[in-house]
């Protein structure tokens, strides 16, 4: 039987919470490094159909700008930083103290390795809280960046799901500096369980699916 | 004459059929490789939207024959020979990229490659000749068939609309 039919809704609670945990801490190393005040919306949990994913950013063809890596370990699954171009733009401009326009290639080395490193804290603080709270071995691949079409990068993502079910679990959460007027940056995290990982998440947890 | 143009999306590990007025696309692919058989004298089109190489692959028991490249080719091709028996048919493809560069011992990090590879292998098997292929690279593809023209539209971020 699919493993994520037996997902119930106290499950996807769970994962809620799970992203809470990851993105609070995430979110503490993203407002450090950037030297402002950043906050985080309450986790989105989703059970989504793959034709369906990509619509948070705008549908298969909106142009994103992504750090994507797999975890690797007990609970394998992929993770991605996700920007619309402008905001990713916007982001690395402040960072590197250069005017970075990611709309059109060549892409400024600098920028694009300052946009791993921020995608590397962040999704590494995020999985290292997340391993503390499951007792869980997490280990991140090392990121790499892409710049194109939604469809084309986050479908990435689905692939390793997609050999068990048209459906992907979602955890999203938002990013958004708090302190400007017009919200200067704006950003998600999603974090794709692979499916044959929520048992042995939710077991961690001490609260199994049913067989 | 005057026709509407009515376009058919596939979607991730779809198949659908379309002929004239109807166009069909399939857009956002990165290691996905977008497969259409025609057949020329009928003026009859199929698309799949393939993501992996080979059902052996599946963990699942019901799954969308458009998800592999072998159910998926064969499928396009019993579509196909349902309406022409005799026909002798085409395909062009696009897409199979590697969108993210980075070093790890998963072998999906490979899989564009192995799809384009895995469709070529089983269009072969049919007797399906490719006419027409823009694939690799690293970058995401928007596709668009015409049935009346054969005409294949590949659209690409930041690039001129290659027609193939």
């Amino acid at each position: 039987m699919n493993m994520l039919s037996k997902i119930s809704a106290f499950h996807l609670d769970i994962l809620k919470e799970i992203g809470n945990i990851g993105a609070g801490h995430a979110t503490t190393a993203l407002s450090s490094l950037l030297g402002s005040s950043i906050d985080m919306k309450v986790p989105d949990v989703n059970i989504v159909h793959f034709d369906q994913v990509t619509e948070r950013f705008g549908g298969e063809e909106a142009l994103i700008a992504t750090v994507f890596l797999r975890i690797e370990g007990d609970a394998p699954g992929s993770m991605f930083f996700v920007l619309t171009v402008e905001q990713a733009s916007k982001l690395l401009t402040k960072i590197t103290g250069k005017a970075i326009d990611l709309k059109k290639p060549p892409y400024d080395e600098m920028a694009i390795s300052a946009f791993q490193e921020v995608g590397n804290i962040l999704t590494g603080s995020y999985l290292s809280s997340l391993a503390d709270f499951t007792k869980l071995n997490l280990q991140p691949t090392v990121p790499a960046v892409g710049i194109d079409m939604a469809g084309a990068l986050i479908h990435y993502g689905l692939i390793q799901i997609s050999k068990e079910s048209d459906y992907a679990v979602v955890i999203d959460t938002v990013f958004l500096e708090s302190n400007a007027v017009s919200s200067l940056l704006q950003g998600q995290v999603l974090l794709l369980p692979d499916p044959a990982s929520f048992q042995t998440i939710f077991s961690a947890l001490g609260v199994p699916l049913d067989e | 004459m005057n026709k509407t143009v009515q376009m058919i999306k596939v979607g991730l590990a779809e198949i659908k059929t379309a002929r004239p007025p109807q166009l069909l696309r399939t857009s956002g692919l990165g290691s996905c490789v977008g497969v259409v058989v025609y057949s020329e004298r009928l003026h009859i089109a199929a698309m799949a939207h393939v993501m992996l190489p080979n059902s052996h692959l599946a963990r699942e028991k019901d799954f969308r024959e458009g998800k592999y490249a072998d159910t998926a080719v064969q499928s396009l091709y019993d579509l196909l020979s349902h309406h022409d028996s005799f026909g002798k048919f085409k395909a062009k493809i696009a897409g199979g990229a590697q969108m993210f560069q980075f070093q790890s011992n998963n072998e999906l990090m490979r899989i564009g490659k192995r799809n384009v590879i895995a469709v070529k292998e089983h269009l072969h098997k049919y007797k399906i000749e490719l006419v027409a292929e823009d694939v690799g690279g690293s970058i995401g593809r928007t596709i668009e068939f015409n049935p009346e023209t054969f005409v294949l539209s590949v659209r690409k971020v930041n690039a001129e609309m290659l027609e193939i």
